[in-house]
């Protein structure tokens, strides 16, 4: 297999409505990432575009529509979607473009466009699940989150003041990110535990908002890279993913096995024995804030029940022993589903070659690990980045 | 690059900006309706519960007792081997206070809604349902719960057939 490096990154503004159509989002943050790596579309190979349910945006062939902004125009293309998994996912399929030899230089665009859906993709949400075992009980997408957190809290004994410090952390470290749609210098646990309450356990300021974004990444091979004499580069040195079954009340919530999985799997490639010690920050996938905490195990950073007590020590703050989300995440920076790139791959690439601006981790970091999550609590996408 | 850029695109709108029509747009309305069929194990499935009684499919290579039904175990890869009833008593393993509907439309009384672990299937596997004749302050995680069935002429073979898991009452089995 070929080296992979990540060699530039883009992104636009996350809000909850952007005046920009999807292609011309995918447009700016592709022009923004091929900018950064000073290369231009002539010198792309291939192209793949990560982006969620078509409906959000209510353009089928969401893939083909979106081509000419991915910068895919006579190029070949392809759409990966799994889900809210797809927010790393694409970068793994991006990956295989160059590690096989088929690419030099390869390109990767999400896009999530949600508030076309009128008059909230919430009602879009309601078609992942079952028509038949789930779907009469008309279900509302935060009743999984809710059910996950809800088991979460009972097996391990966690508080929701606990739970509550990951929203305050990524909120406040969304504070130095130029995109971000809600962040918060002075929120505090309080505030969450006195938000309106959604679907309990989960609070409205438990959860990321929908947004309108796009985020787009550049990977090269190493022989690229060094032709090129390419300066600001980030290796991918472990990809992993798994998919568990729909039959999600055949199994306890408590924990993710498809994320630990999926980690596993990208640990081997890295060469990565002891996760806890070997690397130095994550992007898991934060889009409620018990997911930090889920996916944190799941990642083997922290054991079973330990990430929340990690969380309270401090552990996981930007300037902690484990920096976790220091770009904000889902929470802080917004959550335009396969977008959410731009916080995960895109901010491991910024971090690790030293131009994450105020949200720089202030210690030297190697290893970086990014995680997305999706479906019916069923997707786990793992790639890890060294410097 | 992050920090050396100062420009990010994007323009930001306001609810205000389409309901005040300050936004040139188009608007559609998909006028989309599905018809599912239910297939081989939740045809089955459907019509017992028609009947008041819930029924799973037994795996004789892994020895599990697979609820809901299924024709296939995804584990094994093979045909799943025979009907089986179970029961319709079981345990909370989650639950969630909904003070959303499915349009994330906000209503007063709370739905109780969750995860129930069915006696007789193999452990952990259950079904998504509501919860009745308890208060939000009464349901908790490890309740011993059961069915509450539509009367007969009401049931048409949907999972609506069970109106809710209401708690066990003592000496109930």
């Amino acid at each position: 297999m070929k080296k992979v490096g990540v060699i530039g990154a883009g992104m636009t503004l996350f809000r909850r409505r952007l005046q920009e159509t999807g292609k011309e989002m995918a447009f700016e943050a592709t022009k923004m990432a091929l900018d950064s790596a000073g290369l231009t579309r002539a010198d792309v190979d291939m192209v793949v575009n990560g982006t969620a349910p078509d409906a959000f945006d209510g353009v089928h062939m969401k893939g083909e529509y979106l081509a000419d902004g991915c910068g895919a125009y006579r190029k070949p293309y392809t759409r990966v979607f799994t889900g809210g998994g797809t927010g790393v996912f694409s970068t793994i399929a991006g990956w295989w473009h160059v590690a096989s030899g088929l690419a030099d230089v390869v390109l990767v665009v999400n896009e999530e466009k949600m508030s076309s859906c009128q008059p909230h993709p919430q009602s879009v949400f309601a078609h992942i699940w079952d028509p038949i075992l789930d779907r009469p009980l008309k279900p509302n997408l935060v009743w999984i989150f809710a059910m996950e957190m809800n088991r979460y809290m009972h097996v391990h004994g966690v508080k929701k003041e606990d739970i509550a410090r990951v929203a305050v952390k990524n909120k406040r470290n969304a504070v130095g990110h130029p995109c971000a749609q809600l962040a918060d210098a002075h929120i505090t646990v309080e505030d969450v535990l006195a938000s309106e309450v959604m679907a309990w356990p989960v609070q409205r300021l438990d959860i990321s908002p929908p947004s309108d974004g796009a985020s787009a990444v550049v990977l090269a091979s190493e022989d690229f890279i060094r032709r090129r004499k390419i300066k600001d580069r980030a290796w991918i040195s472990g990809v992993g993913w798994c998919i568990d079954s729909t039959m999600w009340t055949d199994r306890d919530l408590v924990f993710p096995e498809y994320v630990a999985r999926a980690a596993k799997q990208a640990y081997k490639m890295a060469k990565i024995s002891d996760p806890r010690k070997q690397i130095d920050f994550a992007e898991p996938y934060d889009p409620f804030d018990y997911k930090e905490l889920h996916h944190l195990e799941g990642l083997l950073l922290a054991k079973k029940g330990e990430a929340p007590i990690l969380t309270r020590e401090g552990v996981t703050e930007r300037d902690g022993d484990l920096p976790v989300c220091p770009s904000g995440g889902l929470l802080g920076v917004g959550n335009p589903i396969a977008a959410t790139m731009g916080m995960k791959i895109g901010e491991l690439f910024w971090q690790l070659t030293g131009q994450a601006g105020k949200r720089q981790i202030p210690r030297e970091v190697h290893t970086g690990v990014s995680q997305a999550w999706g479906d019916l609590m069923q997707y786990g996408s793992v790639v890890v980045m060294s410097s | 690059m992050s920090g050396r850029i100062t420009k990010w695109p994007g323009v930001e709108l306001s609810a205000a900006d389409l309901a005040e029509g300050k936004v040139t747009e188009t608007r559609f309305r998909p006028n989309a309706k599905y018809a599912w069929s239910a297939g081989e194990a939740m045809s089955r499935f459907l019509a017992e519960l028609q009947e008041g009684r819930l029924i799973a499919r037994t795996c004789h290579s892994c020895k599990r007792i697979l609820f809901p039904p299924r024709m296939f175990c995804e584990e094994c890869f093979r045909p799943t081997d025979e009907w089986t009833y179970i029961r319709d008593t079981g345990t909370i393993e989650t639950f969630s206070i909904s003070y959303l509907d499915t349009d994330a439309k906000r209503i007063v009384d709370p739905i109780l809604v969750g995860v129930v672990s069915l006696d007789g299937a193999s452990p952990k596997m259950g079904m998504m349902h509501y919860f009745g004749e308890m208060t939000k302050d009464e349901i908790r995680i490890g309740m011993r719960v059961k069915a509450a069935w539509k009367p007969r002429e009401d049931r048409h073979g949907s999972v609506l057939d069970i109106l809710y898991f209401r708690p066990l009452r003592g000496g109930e089995q």
